[in-house]
């Protein structure tokens, strides 16, 4: 999308809010409008009327009881930011780089309010609020039931039941976002490159927007680095502003994301806390599921509920689950929204159902695979009514599975039964740490509402394809010609397929819930039968034979049993487009059709993996060496395709499984902002994937598809516990968190319970020479406080307790920096000890430290004892957190060091 | 992600850099390969006033044996340190050590002095340097000139090192190793080429009867830079190096010799965990190489 | 020109070499990778004024669509990308490597292309494609 060069054009940057949770009091964009190279900034208010909430996009799917509480998000803050990331205002300028240099002219006045995080204290009585108008932080609150869960659990042989995490992530396509725009005066035509996964709604939806008429706009996702959900957010503030601004301006403007915004300005995924239980028989058999959980909406919930319900419907799996109850509370945090992300919460009902099957195979002495095969639906089961409502507003109902088989196929392929008999014993002898995981899962795919195609054949014989989802790299070129080909008879290289176009194909949704294939290829190959009937039509009229004794034969339109004559397509085409006749009342001109395809309700694509991991207990690093998956999305289109989207989920998948998780402290701030602390997984992470095929047919679509963009990733988190506690079986250690990382793993193995280290604590004690009431005095002294704070230039008590100054900071790579800072001395108790609170704000963001000191008598001196924690917000949070620790050390050190030697010189 | 604005010098000669950077006082600051200094600039962390690049400067770049010991450019290039056979052969520690840093296109245009000047706490080549005992050379205006530093005294805290302002690293000595020396190193990183959560490199010789006669064993990512883990040594040292000495060795470096940060990928309870488990394996690596040859 | 200019953005913005694209601009992703005088370097990494003198070699001077480098044609038979913006980068990463080790092991090949990340193909197919182009295909 950044290839989008136009003469004249400007480039964007935004500043960005640095606090999780802030009160705006002003922006001033004086400074920075004066930047030579700048053309315009604008904050809120210079939006007027245009400044409005975004649109509600998916909203909640009729469910009795249901309680939801739209928030949408805004394009500028104007009252309070909500997380870090929220764009406070734009910079228009002559290059990125001058628009940067702006960024940091922007003097904003803002006052700090205590972030949301922690989806439970979220809930408690009093925690801050992110929405005020709202009494609490909850979003929505939803129960689905099916059977009678209690009456089922009272004649249970056993109840599993286990508190489950599954952590953040996102999505990092390696393509970021970008928008351009272009307001041609003459034409009064708007063009904007967006990379979009829903270019036709987000034309619709600018055109109202701006006034302007849908055909006015033109929105063109071109060939897009990568989608995996978050693209398909609308809209996004930039989405909103970049147009506008290239109108307000007359010139082409452009905006493209670097890593460092993606990490907090674009949509995230996969907060969860699960209470879940299972009943069981003494052999196994499933009586019921009870899951009650938590689900982290971000700061506002404009994709509605799609990622919880997807997280409670997919949780049933491939099991017979005669009752189930369901209970989730989305809740408003200060952190990034939440939208799906490749799996878009399947994978935490996996997750769930799955490690609650190992533990109750465990508990009651049954063989893993054993306890899945008791409870697999029957083939003879389907349709079959889950009497619940999936994300699309339709009821559950699988199409069609075939389960056991792929179980067998995959436990035979990774060798289940030699592993554990043989290989396991052998090598747990020889002291190693191998383990295997195998898992079940099913996904609801290729839901509604609708997409559609335009196929046409043009005089010249060539094909085109015009339909409306966007593309990232799924292969829809050539899946849909794929598709096109088969009905036409006509060879691949001659179709020609647009995607994400609205001047070529202007009706439809998006690219998302692995319905691409499903939805707008069935349209494709809809629309291809009405071509080939129309084919057979104007052949019959122009050979003047009848329909039944043509055939379409390479490309071109045959007599049966003929040897030659007959007529090309092409030429078809342009008979079919007379420039002078008529066209016969009833026809239409030309070869080309258009279809659209709605499905009632998705279609449900399965899957086994299996894994064989090793484990270094002594370093808790862990080692994938084996990884077999067995998929059934219907029938295939093309193998290689499926395959390559399976390969690629798996990474996604093994990602979140051991190496991706988004870091939060306490402020909200994201602690590993950037590729070097955000890790996602290479090629020497990643193990070969061997994929078998199984096609159980949809009878939903004529030619038997089912998803299967986002397979590959749902069930990973799942088999790799599973794995990881079976290598560590003579540790006894359960696995009921992902993503796990090998700190994780340590904390699991030595059983020590994991202490939060998401702030920076310091604590100590010092000895100084002095009385207690000659240390507590001097201390109040600003010039001996000052030295305390490495780096201050100059500190004045500008109140009773409260001194203002300047500190210079900077460390290693970090070029010094001014700070404004401001000491605050509370709960004073002369000379016992006192409160403090520490506030610095600079370039780089700011820092907040609250620390009590108490004194106390020492021999002749007197001891001193600290406790601080320290937070830091803005870019040396996202980036440099590894070091925060080390750093925090020194300082204090030194602090105190200069404290001594301010103190001796004043005794 | 773009870089503030600055001046730019590209001087030719040492010579010519040290004046620039004397002309500049602490505005300016030396560019190496810039694969640390470059990301920082993008992220604004880095906003030098004056940048000082040294990738013309030819003298400075090369290696060499010496009378005593290899020398080492401050303007190599990592990768051509991992190439170079007299590096194989009369350093291992710090060619086993190379392809640990980074990936194939940060090494092609990383610098050996750059690493070393930088004096990140997770970098591999000061703790190599150290477990060395390598001779660090530095130029700087008059009066004070040329200086050699060793590797133990030129770390002085996070980030910092001996570099007085305006003074340049220029040249890195390897000093020859005694007869029936071993070395080793390892690493635990999350992914290949990331910041490793804790390293180790050690240098060990033993004497006649086999017994540790020296050990130098150097930790990283576990302090505020590479940390010389001197009780650890004390332990192993004159001992002959059994498993169980060897072992104790390691505990007493994870337990003793160390006070490591922690951070979101790892506690400092498990970063002493590896420190314990990665000397104890470089430790029975490097007596092995030693006794061996 | 600025000093301050990234040799990734000369490319793109100035010289219209779009090929070479920007995914992290701070040298983790590899997607910049282009050759400095025949090696791999990330160009996020190299201000543009560090280029002066230099030969630098982007993916648009490897193969055109009519004719592909030999590397490029087995990507586009084992299916080794699918959105396709990691790709210019690996392949930049991957020539001179297999320059010098023109028939490597799937180990080798997969330490090599550690350091360009790519979110589509779980990399399978990447080490397939450059099995595909090694004369003497290893490990098969």
């Amino acid at each position: 999308m950044d290839d989008v060069q136009l003469d004249g054009m400007l480039h964007v940057a935004f500043l960005r809010s640095e606090h999780a949770h802030a009160r705006l009091r002003g922006v001033d964009v004086a400074a920075a409008r004066r930047r030579p190279g700048v053309v315009a900034v604008y904050a809120a208010d210079d939006l007027g009327d245009y400044w409005q909430p975004g649109p509600l996009l998916v909203p909640p799917p009729p469910i009795p009881g249901l309680v939801f509480h739209a928030c949408t998000q805004v394009p500028l803050v104007k009252d309070k930011a909500r997380h870090v990331g929220e764009p406070i205002a734009m910079v228009v300028a002559e290059s990125r780089y001058v628009a940067e240099d702006a960024v940091a002219d922007i003097v904003v006045d803002v006052a700090p309010l205590q972030a949301v995080v922690d989806l439970e204290a979220a809930l408690e009585r009093g925690a801050p609020l992110v929405h005020e108008h709202l009494s609490s932080n909850l979003a929505a609150h939803v129960v689905q039931e099916k059977g009678d869960y209690n009456a089922a659990k009272a004649t249970a042989h056993r109840v599993v039941q286990r508190r489950f995490h599954y952590d953040r992530g996102i999505s990092a396509a390696i393509e970021n976002r970008a928008v351009a725009a272009r307001w041609d005066a003459r034409a009064e035509e708007l063009t904007v490159w967006d990379t979009t996964q829903a270019p036709i709604p987000i034309r619709n939806g600018l055109a109202r927007m701006l006034g302007l008429l849908e055909s006015q706009v033109r929105v063109i996702a071109p060939f897009v680095g990568g989608g995996f959900g978050p693209k398909i957010m609308m809209f996004y503030p930039e989405e909103v502003l970049v147009p506008w601004a290239a109108m307000r301006l007359g010139r082409p403007v452009k905006w493209t994301e670097d890593r460092q915004e993606n990490f907090t300005a674009t949509t995230q995924e996969r907060g969860q806390v699960h209470d879940a239980e299972l009943a069981v028989t003494r052999d196994g058999k499933i009586l019921g599921v009870k899951d009650v959980f938590l689900h982290d909406s971000g700061a506002y919930d404009s994709y509605g509920l799609t990622v919880p319900i997807n997280s409670q419907c997919t949780l049933l799996g491939p099991y017979d689950v005669p009752n189930y109850y369901t209970e989730f509370t989305a809740v408003f945090t200060n952190k990034t929204l939440v939208t799906p992300v490749r799996g878009a919460g399947r994978q935490h009902g996996v997750f769930v159902m799955e490690r609650l099957l190992d533990f109750a195979a465990r508990e009651l002495g049954i063989d893993r695979l054993e306890i899945r095969r008791r409870n697999y639906l029957a083939p003879e089961a389907f349709p079959f009514n889950n009497e619940i409502i999936f994300q699309d507003s339709a009821p559950l109902v699988y199409d069609s599975g075939d389960y056991a088989p792929a179980l067998a196929q995959a436990a035979q392929m990774i060798g289940y039964e030699q592993f554990v008999r043989e290989e396991q014993p052998r090598l747990r002898v020889a002291g190693r740490h191998v383990g295997i995981g195998i898992v079940s899962y099913i996904e609801g795919t290729g839901i509604g509402p609708y997409e559609g195609a335009r196929v046409t054949i043009e005089p010249s014989g060539e094909v085109r394809v015009a339909t409306g989802v966007g593309t990232q790299g799924q292969g829809h070129f050539t899946s849909f010609a794929q598709i096109v080909a088969e009905v036409l008879g006509v060879p691949m290289e001659r179709i020609h397929v647009v995607t994400g176009d609205t001047r070529e194909f202007n009706w439809g949704t998006g690219t998302f819930a692995s319905r691409g294939a499903v939805v707008a290829g069935t349209a494709c190959h809809a629309a291809a039968a009405l071509v080939r009937d129309k084919i057979f039509a104007v052949a019959s009229r122009v050979l003047q034979v009848p329909q039944e004794r043509l055939e379409l034969v390479g490309g071109r339109m045959m007599v049966k049993d003929a040897t030659d004559g007959g007529i090309e397509l092409g030429a078809l085409a342009a008979r079919a487009n007379p420039l002078r006749g008529a066209v016969r009342p009833g026809t239409e001109p030309g070869l080309e059709a258009t279809a659209y395809y709605g499905p009632d309700r998705g279609s449900t694509a399965s899957g086994v993996h299996a894994m064989i991991v090793e484990v270094d207990p002594e370093t808790a690093m862990v080692e994938i060496r084996r990884y077999v998956v067995v998929h059934d999305c219907g029938r295939l289109i093309n193998p290689m395709l499926v395959e390559g989207q399976i390969h690629g989920g798996v990474a996604h998948g093994i990602g979140n499984a051991f190496y991706e998780q988004l870091v939060y402290d306490d402020g909200g701030q994201l602690q590993n902002a950037s590729f070097m602390d955000y890790l996602l997984p290479t090629a020497t992470d990643v193990p070969r994937v061997e994929v078998a095929h199984r096609e159980t047919a949809s009878p939903l679509n004529p030619i038997g598809l089912k998803g299967v963009g986002e397979a590959g990733c749902i069930p990973t988190g799942a088999a790799f516990a599973q794995a990881v506690e079976d290598a560590l079986a003579d540790y006894g250690l359960e696995i009921t968190e992902i993503p796990l990382s090998p700190d994780k793993l340590f904390d699991l193995l030595k059983k020590t319970r994991p202490k939060k280290r998401n702030v920076v604590v310091i604590d100590g004690s010092f000895v100084f020479q002095g009385s207690r009431e000659a240390v507590y005095a001097l201390l109040q002294d600003p010039e001996v406080l000052g030295k305390s704070l490495p780096g201050a230039m100059h500190l004045g008590r500008t109140g009773d307790g409260r001194y203002d100054g300047l500190m210079r900071v900077g460390i290693g790579p970090v070029t010094a920096a001014e700070f404004s800072v401001s000491v605050t001395l509370h709960d004073q108790k002369p000379p016992a000890g006192y409160g403090m609170i520490v506030e610095g704000k600079g370039g780089f963001g700011f820092v907040r430290g609250t620390a009590q000191v108490a004194l106390a008598d020492h021999g002749d001196g007197t001891e001193m004892t600290y406790r601080a924690e320290v937070q830091v917000g803005g870019t040396i949070a996202g980036v440099g957190q590894r070091l925060l620790d080390s750093v925090a050390k020194r300082m204090t050190r030194q602090g105190l060091e200069a404290l001594n030697t301010a103190l001796a010189a004043r005794l | 992600m773009k870089p503030a604005p600055f001046a730019y010098h590209r001087p030719e000669t040492l010579d010519e850099a040290l004046a620039v950077l004397a002309a500049h006082g602490g505005e300016a600051k030396p560019l190496a390969g810039g694969q640390s200094l470059i990301p920082a600039m993008n992220f604004r962390l880095a906003r030098p006033a004056v940048l000082v690049d040294l990738n013309r400067i030819t003298e400075l770049s090369g290696i060499r044996q010496g009378g005593d010991g290899l020398h080492i450019g401050a303007m190599t290039r990592q990768r051509a340190v991992e190439r170079d056979p007299i590096v194989a052969r009369d350093a291992p520690l710090l060619a086993e050590a190379m392809p640990f840093i980074a990936h194939p296109q940060i090494r092609n245009r990383g610098t050996v002095g750059g690493s070393l000047a930088h004096a990140d706490p997770a970098a591999e080549l000061p703790a190599v340097m150290l477990a060395l005992d390598a001779k660090l050379q530095v130029r700087g205006p008059a009066p004070r000139g040329v200086r050699s530093i060793p590797a133990g005294e030129f770390y002085t805290g996070l980030f910092e090192t001996a570099l007085a302002p305006g003074e340049l690293l220029v040249d890195v000595t390897v000093p020859r190793a005694a007869p029936r020396s071993g070395s080793a190193f390892a690493e635990v990183a999350r992914r290949h080429g990331d910041y490793a959560l804790a390293g180790v490199a050690v240098r060990v010789t033993v004497d006649d009867a086999g017994r540790c006669r020296e050990a130098r064993i150097a930790l990283l990512s576990v302090g505020d830079g590479p940390v010389l883990a001197r009780k650890a040594a004390k332990a192993i040292t004159g001992e002959s190096p059994t498993p169980e000495a060897i072992r104790e060795a390691a505990d007493v470096a994870a337990a003793k010799d160390i006070d490591p940060p922690g951070d979101i990928h790892a506690s400092p309870a498990y970063r002493r965990q590896l420190v314990a488990v990665l000397v104890r394996r470089t430790l029975e690596r490097a007596f092995e190489r030693a006794r061996n040859g | 020109m600025e000093p301050r200019l990234l040799l990734s953005d000369f490319l793109r913005q100035d010289l219209g070499l779009t090929g070479t694209h920007v995914g992290c601009e701070h040298g983790v992703c590899g997607a910049c990778t282009v050759l400095l005088d025949g090696e791999a370097v990330r160009s996020c990494l190299i201000l543009a004024v560090q280029a002066d003198g230099h030969e630098v070699a982007t993916v648009e001077g490897l193969g055109s669509v009519e004719d592909l480098h030999p590397l490029q044609a087995a990507f586009r038979q084992a299916h080794a990308l699918q959105c396709g913006f990691c790709t210019p980068g690996i392949l930049m990463t991957l020539v001179p490597f297999l320059d010098e080790h023109p028939n490597p092991a799937e180990s080798e090949i997969r330490e090599a292309l550690s350091g360009n990340l790519c979110r589509c193909t779980g990399y399978q197919n990447i080490v397939d494609a450059v099995k595909l182009s090694t004369p003497v295909p290893a490990g098969w």
